[in-house]
């Protein structure tokens, strides 16, 4: 791969950067838990209009976005011929960007999945 | 030597007779059985596991047959309560993990044309912990100290000596064993799958069943710790009276629910995946194709390993937690159907798409996977909260975690024991007897438990010795029962298949015709693992690389030979597996055995409460692991670099992040910080189940100046081992020693200054769970010191002894890692017990 291209197109891909969409959703997941419990433990009552969580799930969704977004622009890179299983730099880029992008549907779904619950309950019972 | 040199028939039979002679195992009644080849350990591993599998089942058995009819009186309700807590642990730690480890320690080198495993003698090491505490806990049942607590063994029940007795120990300290060779297979497993593939091997290469492990190891890292965590906590209430989960001393039962269930939900894909990824390697074998979708298999095993840790709460859905929070894991567990779903199409779609050939390993893996999907559609009924309260503790969790573990785990290895028995013994099993036990086990399996839907919805609970007549569930059960001997004479005609398998002929070689490296071994076994190491230009090189196999056997890639009379295997980078050094592997040596003796003698003695005796052993366990590591690890090499064909040389020696070694103690310190983050989870779990934490009268420790003075020594303590690592690269030899001596010296100050703070307030762990947390924190924490101090020691003799120089420094290197992770250590104990207080 050339050092040439957009900015995205130059970002180092490795297995670091293959989890972070679902490491996001587990860093949204696990803040979500904890400030439920916590609230609901030390409070004794949920937050009413929680804003913070509001914040949190969209920078969450932003974030699994925008690594999606790279991940997308990064498997369309071109290069080898299809089927893209060769053993070349760029087909292993490609078969990464395009892991990372799977990953960042689940996790954005994922997120959503977490969200819900705060629609729906308001309550610590 | 050129590619041109393997022509010559003389020079290749003279270099097999050299592999021949450096890889030839040990012989003799005793010796034998120090071999580390993983062909061999892998086997012996194997076939533990699959014995304990069988008694586990025989187990099981006799709970099926007193449950036949009502009121029985086969076993009495204290043999039961032993049966199925029995059953379900050795099951779990006995067969599943422990099997998927075996079945990779064999398969792992083949399918990545290495000779070995990086770290042979570990692999040693972590069967024969398993074999000893394996016949420990399984054992048991036969002096009636079996563990009784169920297979998840809640507090109080389980805590309080008046109520449970030694069985409790016995399965706390012996699978805390097991899971010490867990952890340890999971390193070895993870180094081999990054470090160890053939050149040209790069990531979207990797064979799937490399992938799936790599993630399954990855996630028993952060699964078995908090358990390891929870043991320690658990054996602290029990053997000294530390009332962590004593709810009248400020302890909390759910505090163990928690930590227990971390470990117990991943736990169900750590057994599930590793079996599901053996299809990954037959479904394209008999589909005649490549697998569809290889990134979205990537997709499926990362993708179910983050989620699965958002799961563990579905566990606890009848505890009480604000239903907020049962929510978030109800959600979580709704998502992970996504990633499994993915998979079990992405498999429909090439046996779709191929020309399918029909054999007895596919009528397994098809039969298996339509048990697994009624198993997976049970359980998104049981993670909506509100269904999961009516079937809580019924028999419909009983039929659906045994059609998920049937269909997930044990039929998948029937798959695979048919699929790959060729590649392990050189013959293959019989079709027909294959296809009759299929046949048994399957419709053994859906007799014994999907009448269990239907008892426990009409109210049967599970764990009860017997039920009366009245409920009308006599028809249900005995369904369930002549299912469980029908599935058990299925299991009973695949011995007798396997028991003949002596007599059979040999079968060719590669007899399915797969296109993965694996195939390449021999049905006349060599031990040598691979001729040569390949250079990999496809995902299915034996299909799609011309002459492959021939190359490979005439020695024409790479490292065809043993010069120096050494075991050796090639070293890749990461990502894109290019070659990077040669590396000496482990020899036959008794070593690991007797460290995992002593170490065994450590966990058996203290559940004993023989606790003299028990240190001792650990004194041996750590003496031993010295003179191993001193004679079998860094060696300095006799030269540089070894050329390995193709006019490509490499380094015979590596440290620092490139190295095996180095990748090693990174992730077995991840797994221990992970542990450490169970107890201090412990201590904020405590803060927030009590309006004031710590309790006023016992807020005065263990103080500020004693924390922050261990903080300071902690820290100063890696940075001068960081400075020693410095300044050794720069050539100032003595002056790294130096740093080394002070070092140590401030590690050993550092366990006096944590330990001082706890006693010097003369606080009294047997009295609340304030100050058992805070005592078991600054153990852990001077413990690191202590073992901070022996490596900054070992490091220093290293260098004395001239078996450490500036080039060859992977010692300090390695000891460096360690030491990041002591000092983040030090840092959140001592601000946790030392500042914590003084802001609440």
């Amino acid at each position: 791969m050339s050092e040439r291209g957009k900015w995205h197109e130059r970002l180092k891909v490795t297995l670091w950067t293959l989890i972070i969409p679902p490491a996001i959703w587990a860093g949204h997941f696990l803040a979500s838990y904890l400030w439920a419990a916590i609230s609901c433990a030390k409070a004794g009552r949920f937050a009413s209009f929680p804003l913070l969580f509001v914040i949190g799930t969209v920078l969450a969704l932003l974030m699994i976005g925008l690594s999606g977004w790279i991940a997308w622009a990064q498997a369309r890179l071109p290069g080898n011929p299809p089927p893209h299983e060769d053993s070349t730099r760029i087909d292993r880029l490609r078969f990464l960007a395009k892991s990372t992008l799977l990953l960042a549907g689940l996790s954005f779904v994922g997120v959503l999945f977490t969200a819900l619950p705060v629609i729906f309950l308001r309550d610590c019972r | 030597m050129s590619l041109h040199d393997q022509d010559d028939p003389a020079l290749r039979a003279a270099q097999e007779e050299r592999l021949r002679a450096v890889w030839a195992p040990p012989r003799g009644i005793f010796l034998r059985w120090t071999d580390c080849n993983n062909n061999r350990v892998g086997v012996w591993y194997v076939l533990t596991a699959f014995g304990f599998m069988l008694f586990a089942g025989v187990l099981a058995l006799i709970m099926r047959t007193q449950l036949a009819v009502p009121d029985n009186d086969l076993v009495g309700p204290g043999t039961f309560n032993q049966l199925f807590t029995l059953h379900g642990s050795m099951m779990m730690f006995l067969f599943a993990v422990p099997m998927f480890e075996a079945v990779s320690i064999i398969l792992l080198p083949q399918l990545l044309g290495a000779r070995d495993l990086p770290f042979p003698r570990l692999s040693a090491f972590g069967y024969w912990s398993f074999l000893i505490g394996g016949l420990f806990v399984g054992g048991s049942i036969f002096f009636n100290a079996a563990p009784d607590g169920g297979w998840f063994m809640y507090p109080p029940l389980t805590t309080r000596t008046d109520l449970s007795g030694l069985g409790a120990d016995i399965w706390m300290l012996g699978l805390s064993f097991i899971e010490v060779s867990s952890v340890a297979a999971a390193v070895e497993l993870i180094v081999g799958v990054l470090k160890c593939r053939p050149p040209g091997m790069r990531l979207n290469l990797m064979p799937l069943y490399a992938w799936y492990i790599l993630v399954v190891a990855v996630m028993i890292l952060f699964a078995f710790p908090p358990l390891i965590a929870g043991d320690i906590l658990f054996e602290m209430e029990r053997l000294l009276d530390w009332p962590f989960f004593d709810a009248r001393r400020g302890g909390d039962p759910l505090l163990w629910q928690h930590l227990f269930w971390i470990f117990g939900h991943p736990e169900v894909y750590i057994i599930f995946l590793p079996s599901i990824a053996l299809f990954a390697m037959l479904v394209p074998t008999f589909a005649n194709r490549h697998l569809l979708g290889y990134p979205w298999i990537v997709l499926a095993a990362v993708g179910t390993a983050f989620l699965s840790f958002g799961l563990w709460v579905h566990h606890m859905f009848t505890t009480g937690l604000p239903k907020i929070s049962l929510a978030f894991f109800s959600a979580a567990s709704e998502a992970v159907a996504i990633p499994t779903g993915v998979q079990i199409f992405v498999f429909i779609a090439t046996l779709w798409a191929g020309r399918v050939t029909w054999s007895t390993p596919l009528l397994y893996a098809t039969g298996s996977l339509a048990i697994f999907v009624i198993g997976g559609l049970t359980g998104v009924m049981v993670a909506v909260a509100p269904f999961d309260w009516q079937a809580h503790d019924s028999y419909f969790v009983v039929a659906h975690l045994h059609y998920v573990l049937i269909g997930g785990t044990l039929m998948p290895l029937f798959a695979g024991l048919y699929y790959y028995w060729p590649l392990v013994t050189g013959k293959k099993l019989s079709d027909r007897l294959g296809r009759i036990a299929f046949w048994m086990l399957f419709v053994g399996a859906n007799l014994t438990f999907f009448p269990m839907h239907l008892s426990g919805l009409m109210g049967m609970p599970r764990r009860v010795f017997t039920y009366p007549a009245e409920l009308g569930l006599g028809g249900l059960n005995m369904a369930s029962t002549l299912g469980a001997w029908l599935f058990a004479a299925g299991v009973a005609v695949i011995c007798v298949d396997l028991s003949l398998s002596p007599r059979r002929v040999r079968a060719v070689r590669n007899p399915w015709n797969a296109g993965t490296l694996e195939w390449l071994a021999h049905p006349e076994d060599e031990d040598w693992g691979i001729r040569s190491v390949p250079l990999i230009e496809s995902r299915y090189p034996i299909w799609d690389q011309t002459d492959f196999v021939r190359k490979v056997d005439e020695g024409r890639f790479f490292l065809p030979d043993a010069e120096e009379g050494r075991r050796e295997t090639i070293v890749t980078s990461v990502l894109d597996a290019r070659p990077l050094a040669v590396i000496r592997l482990g020899t036959p040596s008794i070593k690991p055995m007797l460290t995992a003796v002593a170490l065994g003698g450590v966990f058996i003695l203290t559940t004993y409460h023989l606790y003299w005796a028990a240190l001792v052993s650990g004194v041996a366990t750590l003496a031993m692991a010295l003179w191993w590591l001193w004679t079998g690890t860094a060696e300095i090499p006799e030269k540089p670099c070894k050329p390995i064909g193709h006019g490509l040389e490499l380094p015979l020696y590596l440290s620092g992040p490139s190295a095996p070694g180095w990748w090693a103690m990174f992730i077995t310190m991840m797994a221990d910080a992970t542990a450490f983050s169970g107890l201090i989870f412990g201590y904020f779990f405590f803060w927030t189940r009590h309006a004031d934490f710590p309790p006023v009268a016992l807020a005065d420790g263990p103080g500020m100046a004693w924390p922050m003075l261990a903080l300071f020594l902690g820290i100063a303590s890696w940075l001068l081992t960081l400075g020693a690592r410095e300044v050794h690269a720069r050539k100032h030899v003595d002056m790294a020693r130096l740093c080394l001596l002070v070092a140590l010296l401030l590690s050993l100050a550092g366990i006096g200054a944590g330990l001082a703070g706890p006693w010097t307030h003369g606080m009294d762990p047997q009295a609340h769970s304030y100050p058992a947390i805070v005592w078991t924190l600054a153990i852990w924490a001077a413990a690191h010191a202590g073992v901070a101090a022996i490596m900054q020691g070992y490091a220093l003799a290293r260098s004395l002894a001239g078996r450490m120089d500036p080039v060859h420094d992977a010692d300090l290197r390695n000891v460096t890692v360690y030491m990041h992770f002591y000092a983040l250590t030090a840092i959140v104990t001592y601000a946790t017990i030392g500042l914590f207080p003084q802001v609440t």
